[in-house]
C-alpha cells in the first residue's frame, strides 16, 4: 500500500540564493495511515521548516523548496506531489486533508475575530457550511476538544481565553474537517506542564478516535515517548537517525541522539538531586535572604471613580529563607505568583505586606549595596541592543553611583572570562552573540555588584536543551565559587531537580509544599505537587494514558479586606512540610 | 458608557485652557481692533475718542475682566459679536462650517479609498517593482506642498482643457449638489493627495507587520485563499494605525485649509480665522478656536471608540 505521505530528499533554502542557503538538506521519510512520527531536534535543526514544507506554508515564510518530492495520497487514493501542486489545489488540501497546530496559541489565533468565526471558517471553506449549520458544527468541534460551555465560548475573542484553552481551540480548528494528517509544531512548548499533559492526552485520544496520522515536532525527546510510533532526529538540516520509538530510545545509534538522551536532563523523581552544598543544621549562619509573610496585591478598580472593589491576591503570605550557597527553586504554573514573588524580593513590584532581610553578608567589605540581582528569562530582550557589552556590564556600577575605572574594567574582563566569553566581547553588541552566550552575559551583569542572592527567573527556559545544560553547569560552578544563593524560578521539573537544594511549590499565590529537594520530588505530599510531578513527561512512560483534567487555577480576585485563613502545616521529616488541604 | 461620561466631563476643562491661551495670545500680538480698523489714522484719534472706541470694542478693561465677561457670555451660549462681520460669532462660524466639514470628509474619503488599497497592494507585492512604484508615488505625494498641486491642477485644466474650476459663491450640497461637487471636488483632491500618500505609507507598513503574524499563517494552514487572508484576516488587524492617522489629519482639516481655500477661492473656516486674526477680531478668533478645539476633541473621542470596535483587546477607561 502506498504510504499516506512520502517525503524524499526534501531540500529547502532561504534568502535570495536558496540553493546556497539550505536549512533542510535531503530529508526523507514515509508516514503510514494512523501513524505518529515525532521529529526531534534543537532550534535551527530544520524540523519546523520540514513541517512547514509539507503544506507549503514555508513559501510564505521566505523559504523556497529547492529539491525533492512530497507525495500525499489524497482521500480518493490519487497521489499528488505537493511541490508541483498549484496554489488552488493547495488551498483545497490545507485544512481539509492536512491540519496544522502551532507553538504559540496566544498569537496563532486572529485577535480581532471571535473563535466561533475562526472555526466556522474551516467549515465554510471545505464543507460549504454557512450560518446556523456552521455555528452548530463549530460548537461540536469545541465539544470534541472538551471545552466546557462551548456554545458561549464561541462568542469569545482569543484574549479572553487562557493559553491551554486557546491551544484546544487551535486543535478544534485544525481537526474541523477531519484531516487525515495533523502536523503539530511544538504544540505544548509555550504551555505549563500540567496543561501540556492535558493537551498531549487530548491529542492521543483524538488520534485514537479519528485514526489520523500525525507529525509531532518537538525539542523535548521526553515528550514523544507518550505519543509517537516513530522518531526522526534532526540536526543541522539532516535526519541523523530515524526508527521505531523503542529502538531509538533504548538503542540510539547516532552520537547526537545519544547526546540528546543523556546530556539533557530527564526528570528522575528526586533521584538526580544535588549532593553538594546541602543545608547544614544549626551552624548559626545567617540566611542570605529571609522573606516573612510576603503579600502582593493589585487593586481591581471599577465604577465611575475607579474605586478599588477588590484585589488580585498575586502572592498571599509567602515565607522562606535562603542560606548562602543554597538554591531554592520556586515551581508552579503561570499565574501562580512565582515571578511576582521574585519581583517583590527585588523591589520591582511593591509588596503590600511582609518583610525581607537580605543584609546578612552586607558586612563583608566587597559586598554591594544591592545584594539581590536578577537574571531574566529572555536573553534576547533583556540586553539593550544599542549598548556595547562593556556599557551593559558597567550599567549596574553606574546605577549604584559607582565610577567606571580600571578596577571596574578588570572586573568586567574577569567575569567575562569566568562565564566563558572572550575579553574581546566587551566592544561588541548583543546581536553578535547566541542565546546561550547572551544568557552568560546576563549572568555576568548580575555578578558585577557582588550580590549575595541571584534571582534566576526562568533563566534557562528559553535556551536549547544542550545549551541549557552548559549554562546550568556554569551556574553551579559560580555558586560554589562565590557562595551565591539562588532563587531559581522555573516550571521545568527536570531542570529544578538538577540545580535545587530545596523546592517550594507555589499554587494560587501560596506555598503549598516546601522542603528538601529529594524528599519533595520523591515523596510529594500535597495533591498539587503530585499533579505537577505526574505531568512531567519522561522517556520511561511510553504510550501511557493521561487523565484529562480540565480544572483551572481558581480566580485570585478577592473582595476588599479578604484575608486567607492562616496556613496549617503538616511536617514530613526534618525539612519537608506541606499545607494541610481543606 | 461610564468611560464616555468621564471623557465628556474633561471637555470643559480643556476648552477653558484653550480659551485662556487664545485670549492671552491674541492680545499679546501688537496692535488692536482700533488700529486694525483705522490703520495709520488711528494715530489721529484724540485720547477721548480712543477711549470711547476701546469701550465700544470692550478692550478698555484688563484682560482677565474681559475674559470673565466673555466666559459669562459663553455660559449663556453667546460667543460675542464679530466686529468685521457685524454678526454673532456663532452665526459666522456656522455659515462657514458646512463647507469645511464637507471638504474634510471628501478629502478623507478620497485618501482612504486610494491610500488603503494602494498600501495593501504595496505590502502584498513587497520589494517588487510595483511596490517600489507605489512607494515613489506616495513619497512624491507626501512631499508636494498642496499649493503646488492646487496650482498645477488649475493650470492644467485651464491651459490644457480650457476649463476653470467652479468659482463664485458657495452653494451648499443640499441646494445644488452638482454645482457643490464641482466646487469642492478639485480642492478635495488637492487635500486628499498628500493625505492619501500618508495613508498608503502607513497601511503598507502596518500590513507588512501583520502579514508576518502567526495568525496569518494559521489562516493559510486552514486553506484560506490569498485574498481572504489579506482582506479578512490581515487588514482588520492593520487598521489601528490608519484610524489614528486619519483621525489626526481629519481633525486638522476641520480647522480649515487656509491655502487650498485661498487657491480655489472658497469661503471656509481657515480663511475666516486668518482674516479674523489679521483684523484683530478678538471675539471671532476666540470663538472659532474654541469651536475648532471642540471638533478636535470629538474626533479624538470617535477615534478612541473606533479602536474598541476594531480590536476587542482594547478596553477603554481601565487603569
Amino acid at each position: 500500500m502506498i504510504p499516506l505521505l512520502s517525503v524524499s530528499d526534501l531540500r529547502v533554502g532561504f534568502g535570495r540564493n536558496p540553493e546556497a542557503n539550505e536549512v533542510v538538506r535531503g530529508v526523507s521519510f514515509d508516514l503510514a495511515d494512523g501513524e505518529t512520527l515525532a521529529i526531534v531536534g534543537e532550534s535551527g535543526s530544520g524540523k519546523s521548516v520540514t513541517a512547514l514544507s509539507i503544506n507549503r506554508l514555508v513559501d510564505y515564510g521566505g523559504g523556497r523548496i529547492t529539491g525533492g518530492s512530497i507525495k500525499l495520497r489524497r482521500a480518493d487514493n490519487s497521489v499528488v506531489d505537493l511541490l508541483t501542486a498549484t496554489e488552488q489545489q493547495l488551498t483545497k488540501i490545507r485544512g481539509a486533508e492536512i491540519g496544522m497546530i502551532f507553538q504559540e496559541p496566544m498569537t496563532s489565533l486572529n485577535p480581532v475575530l471571535t473563535i466561533g468565526t475562526q472555526i466556522e471558517e474551516s467549515f465554510r471553506l471545505h464543507r460549504g457550511l454557512t450560518g446556523r449549520q456552521a455555528t452548530a458544527a463549530a460548537k461540536d468541534a469545541l465539544d470534541r476538544v472538551r471545552i466546557p460551555d462551548a456554545a458561549r465560548r464561541l462568542e469569545y475573542t482569543p484574549n479572553q481565553l487562557s493559553g491551554g484553552m486557546l491551544q484546544r481551540v487551535m486543535i478544534a480548528m485544525a481537526l474541523a474537517c477531519n484531516p487525515r494528517l495533523l502536523i503539530a509544531d511544538e504544540p505544548t512548548t509555550a504551555l505549563d506542564v500540567t496543561v501540556q499533559a492535558q493537551i498531549m492526552a487530548l491529542l492521543a485520544e483524538l488520534k485514537r478516535e479519528t485514526g489520523m496520522s500525525m507529525i509531532f515536532i518537538t525539542h523535548d525527546i521526553g515528550l514523544v515517548a507518550g505519543i509517537a510510533d516513530k522518531i526522526m532526529v534532526m540536526q543541522g538540516g539532516e535526519a541523523v537517525e530515524q526508527g521505531e520509538l523503542n529502538q531509538i530510545l533504548d538503542h540510539p545509534q547516532h552520537p547526537y541522539t545519544q547526546h540528546l538522551l543523556h546530556a539533557v536532563p530527564h526528570f528522575a523523581s528526586g533521584r538526580a538531586t544535588r549532593s553538594d552544598g546541602r543545608r547544614e543544621k544549626d551552624k548559626g549562619t545567617e540566611p542570605a535572604l529571609k522573606v516573612d509573610g510576603l503579600v502582593v496585591r493589585f487593586p481591581v478598580k471599577s465604577g465611575f471613580f475607579g474605586r478599588a472593589s477588590g484585589a488580585v491576591h498575586a502572592v498571599d503570605g509567602v515565607d522562606f529563607d535562603l542560606m548562602p550557597g543554597e538554591t531554592l527553586a520556586i515551581v508552579g504554573e503561570s499565574g501562580s505568583g512565582k515571578s511576582t514573588t521574585a519581583r517583590a524580593v527585588l523591589g520591582l513590584v511593591r509588596s503590600t505586606r511582609g518583610t525581607f532581610s537580605a543584609g546578612a553578608r552586607k558586612a563583608a567589605a566587597e559586598q554591594s549595596a544591592l545584594p539581590v540581582q536578577m537574571v531574566f528569562q529572555n536573553p534576547y530582550a533583556s540586553l539593550n541592543p544599542r549598548l556595547t557589552i562593556a556599557s551593559i556590564l558597567a550599567e549596574p556600577v553606574i546605577a549604584t553611583g559607582g565610577r567606571v575605572n580600571a578596577q571596574t574594567r578588570a572586573k568586567m574582563a574577569a567575569l567575562l572570562k569566568r562565564v566563558g566569553l572572550p575579553e574581546s566581547s566587551l566592544e561588541r553588541y548583543p546581536h553578535e552573540f547566541s542565546g546561550g552566550q547572551r544568557q552568560r552575559l546576563c549572568i555576568a551583569r548580575a555578578l558585577m555588584l557582588n550580590p549575595s542572592v541571584v534571582v534566576l527567573d526562568e533563566a534557562v527556559s528559553a535556551l536549547d536543551v544542550s545549551v541549557q545544560a552548559r549554562v546550568l553547569e556554569l551556574l553551579v560552578d559560580l555558586q560554589r565559587e562565590f557562595g551565591l544563593a539562588y532563587l531559581f524560578i522555573s516550571h521545568d521539573m527536570a531542570v529544578v531537580e538538577r540545580i535545587a537544594h530545596r523546592i517550594a511549590v507555589i499554587y494560587a499565590g501560596q506555598i503549598v509544599e516546601i522542603g528538601d529537594a529529594t524528599s519533595v520530588l520523591s515523596e510529594p505530599k500535597h495533591s498539587y505537587t503530585k499533579k505537577l510531578i505526574a505531568a512531567v513527561p519522561t522517556i520511561d512512560r511510553r504510550h501511557e494514558r493521561f487523565e484529562i483534567d480540565t480544572r483551572q487555577v481558581p480566580s485570585l480576585v478577592r473582595p476588599l479586606g479578604f484575608e486567607p485563613s492562616p496556613a496549617k502545616w503538616d511536617k514530613f521529616g526534618p525539612d519537608h512540610r506541606a499545607r494541610v488541604e481543606a | 458608557m461610564n468611560y464616555l461620561m468621564r471623557r465628556l466631563a474633561t471637555f470643559p476643562l480643556v476648552l477653558i485652557g484653550v480659551s485662556v491661551l487664545v485670549f492671552v495670545a491674541i492680545r499679546m500680538v501688537p496692535g488692536d481692533s482700533i488700529t486694525a480698523m483705522l490703520g495709520t489714522e488711528a494715530g489721529l484719534l484724540t485720547p477721548a475718542q480712543r477711549d470711547a472706541l476701546a469701550a465700544y470694542f470692550g478692550i478698555d478693561q484688563p484682560w482677565f475682566i474681559q475674559y470673565w465677561r466673555w466666559l459669562l457670555g459663553l455660559l449663556h451660549g453667546n460667543l460675542g459679536i464679530s466686529v468685521t462681520y457685524g454678526k454673532p460669532v456663532l452665526d459666522v462660524i456656522l455659515e462657514r462650517f458646512p463647507l469645511t466639514l464637507e471638504l474634510a470628509l471628501l478629502a478623507m474619503i478620497i485618501a482612504l479609498a486610494v491610500g488603503m488599497p494602494a498600501g495593501v497592494f504595496a505590502a502584498t507585492h513587497n520589494e517588487k517593482l510595483s511596490d517600489l512604484g507605489v512607494r515613489v508615488v506616495a513619497m512624491i505625494g507626501q512631499s508636494t506642498p498642496n499649493f503646488v498641486l492646487g496650482l498645477l491642477i488649475i493650470y492644467t485644466l485651464s491651459a490644457g482643457f480650457g476649463v476653470l474650476p467652479a468659482m463664485g459663491a458657495f452653494s451648499p450640497l443640499w441646494q445644488d449638489p452638482l454645482r457643490n461637487l464641482g466646487q469642492l471636488l478639485l480642492p478635495a483632491v488637492t487635500l486628499g493627495f498628500a493625505f492619501a500618500a500618508s495613508v498608503t505609507r502607513i497601511s503598507r507598513s502596518a500590513m507588512l507587520d501583520v502579514l508576518s503574524d502567526d495568525y496569518v499563517r494559521t489562516a493559510r494552514s486552514k486553506g484560506a485563499s490569498n485574498r481572504s487572508v489579506i482582506w479578512r484576516h490581515a487588514l482588520p488587524n492593520a487598521l489601528i494605525p490608519v484610524v489614528t492617522l486619519s483621525g489626526i489629519e481629519f481633525g486638522y482639516l476641520l480647522g480649515g485649509a487656509v491655502i487650498v481655500e485661498q487657491i480655489y477661492a472658497l469661503p471656509g473656516l481657515g480663511r475666516m480665522v486668518l482674516d479674523a486674526i489679521l483684523q484683530r477680531d478678538y471675539a471671532l478668533v476666540q470663538g472659532s478656536v474654541l469651536f475648532i478645539a471642540f471638533n478636535f476633541m470629538i474626533v479624538n473621542l470617535l477615534v478612541d471608540l473606533a479602536y474598541v470596535a476594531l480590536d476587542p483587546r482594547i478596553r477603554l477607561g481601565e487603569r
